[in-house]
């Protein structure tokens, strides 16, 4: 019999709505472990203990007075540190906010708080999402619970790390470039980016505008499903979302996907791919096979351009969404209260890391009269070839299978001083991102003991395929079942 | 902006004038264009957030909220109506409208940037703004001129600051965010004017042309404010920031152009720069030459989606216009008989319009109520620098005043009285007329002492008066004198005569 903290939301959701376990029990069982393990594992910026206790004791009053029941009622879920909790500090991994406390909440918390979800802390990141490995946060490091010594991946390693650890039931993180499906393929965790503008950015910190959507990462693909019910949806604050009818993820599960074809792009197992990566990901095309599924190896050479092309457009909006941060409202301010205020605002800004200038500086630069032709509207004329390219293959199949990351993660401080081979590290996960198309990851094999991710991308709008082809390979594999030895 | 009102009392035009003009230049060379920002303040609410946009004389930073403040993870959404608002100016000044409209960021810092961004329109690099082209035509000098726009954009405003006395020497600045993300429109012209009296003038058309829309009250403070780019032709522009009155335009216009003809005479070349006009000293100084601008990083605003404008909501908006200034001074010429100068006056402003017309309801003598508004009501509100609507002279209230005149209650030059009295104390004329006695005295037994009174004061006047009868009108003339101008000079003349007639017979008789 697992231990409460083990179980899935879509496990424990039944349970507590028939009275067998109590949210309060549910908390404390969670609790309990993330003391035992938080400390190796450093998943989480902020927690909200006695919080989270409070609330799950008025969810059980709740669901033993009310009939009416939310599709969370008492799960304890983990929310990103770029999304935006009333009351409940929000940093970003960066000390520019390390005492920002927003005066709202985003609209996927106040859609999670009103199926009676429960927020248990605010996971760590890298700062601003600028990461592949979630080092470059200023509260520190979150490890590996596969090994230690190595990185989670990023930029939503402690909700990713928090899954793997069972320190959450559910989590939230955000990707930009890849930034959920890395963490997911380095801890063996699953999760989505969907398509661009399924599900409200308000409330979600920009890093990129243009490339990010939030999105779960949770245990297997039905908690994905499960949250992604109460994730999607027209919100009017957020002018980029889609109005749609509205979709049950879980029903589409069960989709049958006998029949349905496979296009695998060289590019994505091409140079700089791990060999146990690359068999890995062909076991898992075979095993698709089996189930009645068709591939085709194809080329699309188009992929060589998209890292450069991620880059430019994510650092040049980056260099103007992290304007705001200049002290004068909120956010870091030094001490001296005279002076230019061109001069206190930039000293200000010297509580951005490295990494977060280095992109504010590209970004400036790619912008700037003279230079705008040469990469920002070259990038624009990039990301249209590709989404063109991609819509195309479309026609022929209906989904993309490849790696998430073209390797198993690497070690704590292998990467970090060598930027451009940590930003190539991202060459699988960016064009979902470029093209808005919808992608997952799922745990296919380890490799020295450490995750491998399986990537399945889409047309827009594809979830529901996609989360046909997740489900069925997760029934017959075990791989995201397996859990790091811990305690 | 201020509307027309009377000349400056302040030193500035004072100072300019005194410096002679070394070098003619004439009014052809001179190449002036406007970029103005009118707030579009019938709005309810701000460009991109339901704040409220009734934010003058309230307390700083009351009417925020996360969005205009720009907290993070915050995103705008387009108020529809100002939308809806900006198409319709664009539609009365002529514009071209895009079948697709999109936002830009302009990148800069400012203490008065909430996003240290402003979410503007872009005319270059693919970008679409509300209105492209267009055409102003106004009378100046008795003739038409036409002014060409380039382009009408829709953008926010930013917030405000506050410097403890001048900009330069204010120990700190204080930020009031409440004008932050109210919806402001940019229109840009070609420099297609000729003079600072012209560009007043052209202003004031604009103006005239919103309030008929019902879109701005452009008499709020700072809800008017522009920039000016001013040549002299072959030479290097100039651009004039920081001008927020109408008649600061002028004042600012003038003193630019003497500027630069005083450096063509001394053999300088006019620097291409910015300058900031400063009202309080009446002088600009320089801001940044051309190698200093702000390399602005324009790029598509990623957290909008273009917005598509669908002729038949171009055609629903065409359907509501309401009359425009030059279809309201048309139809006075044929409807009133107004002179066409007079009605170009008349429409010049929509609340003097609209007194006009309400006072032809009440009393239906158009071309007596327009002449009294030209020749002097608009005079005594000039000398106040107040508009119509600002006065407390109602259309009941100024058409009484009219039809007492008719009735011969008062006299015309009573009347002139009067109407200060009402503009400066602001009470209805009948109880003016009662309390100072401005009634016209017909009554003969009033009357005759005062003629005695004056035959005994001029008896010089009186013999010659004797003598020949038309002399009676000097005496006549120190009646109304006497009595302030209400004496009804018909009857007063009578009483002198019968006098006059009376003494002569005596005389004749002695």
């Amino acid at each position: 019999m697992p231990t409460l903290y083990e179980l899935t939301a879509y496990e424990l959701r039944s349970r507590l709505s028939a009275g067998d376990i109590s949210a309060e029990e549910l908390m404390f069982s969670l609790l309990e472990r993330i003391e035992r393990v938080e400390g190796d594992i450093k998943s989480y910026i902020t927690l909200q203990k006695d919080e989270a206790i409070n609330e799950a004791q008025k969810i059980d009053k709740h669901l033993k007075n009310s009939k009416k029941k939310g599709h969370l009622m008492g799960i304890p879920i983990a929310i990103k540190d770029n999304i935006c909790t009333q009351n409940i500090r929000t940093t970003c991994g960066s000390k520019m906010l390390e005492n920002y406390i927003p005066p709202f909440n985003a609209t996927v918390i106040e859609r999670i708080l009103k199926e009676g979800g429960i927020i248990i802390g605010k996971t760590n990141m890298d700062e601003f999402a600028m990461g592949s490995s979630t080092e470059t946060s200023f509260y520190g490091i979150t490890h590996n619970p596969w090994n230690l010594d190595y990185v989670v991946g990023g930029s939503s390693g402690g909700s990713g790390a928090a899954i793997t650890a069972d320190e959450a039931i559910l989590a939230l993180g955000s990707d930009t470039g890849g930034s959920i499906r890395c963490p997911a393929s380095f801890c063996n965790a699953t999760g989505i980016k969907v398509t661009y503008g399924l599900i409200s950015r308000y409330g979600l910190v920009s890093y990129a505008c243009s490339l990010e959507q939030i999105g779960p990462l949770t245990k297997d693909i039905r908690d994905c499903a499960l949250l992604l019910n109460i994730l999607i949806g027209y919100d009017p604050y957020d002018s980029t979302t889609l109005q749609l009818p509205k979709k049950d993820y879980l029903k589409s599960l069960s989709t049958e996907i006998r029949g349905i074809k496979i296009g695998v792009p060289q590019e994505f197992l091409g140079e700089g791919t791990d060999e146990a990566v690359s068999k890995a990901i062909w076991d898992a095309i075979y095993l698709l096979e089996t189930y009645g599924a068709t591939y085709s190896e194809i080329s699309l050479p188009l992929i060589n351009y998209a890292v450069p092309c991620y880059y430019i457009i994510a650092m040049s909006e980056a260099s103007s969404n992290l304007a705001r941060y200049d002290g004068i409202r909120y956010g870091h301010r030094i001490e001296k209260d005279e002076g230019e205020w061109n001069e206190v605002f930039s000293e200000d800004r010297l509580a951005f890391g490295p990494e977060v200038r280095r992109r504010i500086m590209l970004g400036t630069y790619a912008l700037s009269a003279g230079y705008y032709d040469m990469y920002y509207l070259k990038a624009l004329k990039i990301r249209t070839l590709l989404r063109k390219q991609f819509e195309d293959q479309f026609k022929s199949f209906d989904i993309l299978v490849g790696p998430t990351m073209p390797t198993i993660p690497f070690k704590i401080g292998e990467k970090i001083f060598d930027p451009l081979s940590m930003y190539m590290s991202d060459i699988d996960t960016v064009i979902a991102n470029i093209t808005g198309m919808p992608a997952l990851s799922i745990p296919c094999g380890f490799s020295n003991g450490l995750p491998i991710g399986l990537q399945l991308s889409g047309n827009f709008l594809s979830e529901e395929i996609l989360l046909a082809v997740a489900h069925k390979f997760q029934q017959e594999t075990d791989f995201h079942k397996k859990k790091p030895l811990l305690e | 902006m201020a509307m027309d009102k009377t000349k400056s009392k302040s030193s500035k035009s004072k100072s300019a004038k005194a410096r002679p003009l070394k070098i003619k230049v004439k009014e052809e060379d001179i190449l002036i264009g406007l970029e103005i920002h009118v707030q579009l303040t019938n709005l309810k609410t701000k460009l991109f957030c339901g704040c409220s946009t009734d934010y003058r004389g309230k307390e700083p930073n009351n009417f925020v909220c996360p969005i205009c403040l720009g907290l993070p993870g915050t995103l705008p959404v387009v108020n529809k109506k100002a939308l809806e608002l900006a198409i319709e100016v664009c539609l009365a000044l002529g514009c071209q409208i895009p079948e697709r409209t999109l936002f830009y960021r302009k990148n800069y810092y400012y203490p008065d940037m909430p996003k240290n961004f402003q979410i503007t329109q872009y005319h270059k690099a693919g970008g679409s703004p509300i209105g492209l082209g267009g055409q102003v035509s106004f009378d100046f000098n008795m003739e038409k001129k036409v002014v060409n726009l380039i382009r009408i954009q829709l953008e926010e405003d930013p917030g405000r600051l506050t410097y403890l006395g001048s900009i330069i020497s204010s120990e700190y600045s204080l930020v009031d965010y409440n004008r932050a993300g109210i919806t402001l429109l940019e229109i840009v012209t070609e420099p297609d004017l000729r003079s600072p009296e012209e560009a007043r003038e052209f202003l004031q058309k604009i103006r005239s042309i919103l309030e008929h829309l019902g879109v701005a009250d452009c008499s709020l403070e700072g809800s008017m404010r522009c920039d000016a780019n001013i040549s002299l032709k072959g030479g290097n522009r100039v651009e004039i920031k920081n001008i927020s009155s109408f008649k600061a335009v002028q004042h600012a216009l003038q003193h630019e152009i003497i500027r630069q003809r005083r450096q063509r005479a001394d053999g300088v070349l006019t620097v291409m720069e910015t300058r900031h006009w400063d009202d309080n000293t009446g002088r600009t100084i320089s801001l940044r030459t051309k190698e200093e601008e702000h390399d602005y990083r324009y790029f598509p605003e990623p957290d909008l989606v273009p917005i598509e404008i669908t002729p038949e909501q171009i055609e629903e908006l065409k359907a509501k216009m309401p009359e425009l200034p030059d279809e309201r001074r048309d139809r006075f010429i044929l409807e009133y008989q107004v002179p066409r100068y007079d009605a170009g006056v008349l429409t010049s402003s929509k609340s003097l319009a609209d007194f006009f017309e309400n006072c032809i309801k009440l009393y239906s003598e158009p071309k007596n109520i327009s002449n009294w508004i030209l020749s002097e009501l608009l005079r005594y509100l000039n000398e106040l620098n107040i508009e119509i609507n600002e006065s407390t002279v109602t259309p009941e209230q100024f058409t009484t005043m009219l039809k007492r005149i008719d009735a011969g209650t008062i006299s015309r030059r009573s009347a002139k009285k009067v109407l200060m009295d009402m503009i400066n104390l602001g009470k209805p004329p009948d109880q003016i007329i009662e309390e100072d006695g401005h009634k016209r005295i017909s009554d003969p037994k009033k009357l005759e002492p005062i003629a005695d009174k004056i035959i005994e004061k001029n008896q010089k006047a009186t013999n010659d008066a004797i003598k020949d009868e038309k002399a009676i009108n000097f005496l006549l003339g120190e009646m109304m004198k006497e009595t302030h101008g209400t004496a009804d000079p018909i009857i007063g003349l009578q009483i002198l005569s019968k006098k006059i007639y009376q003494l002569r017979r005596k005389e004749e008789s002695t």
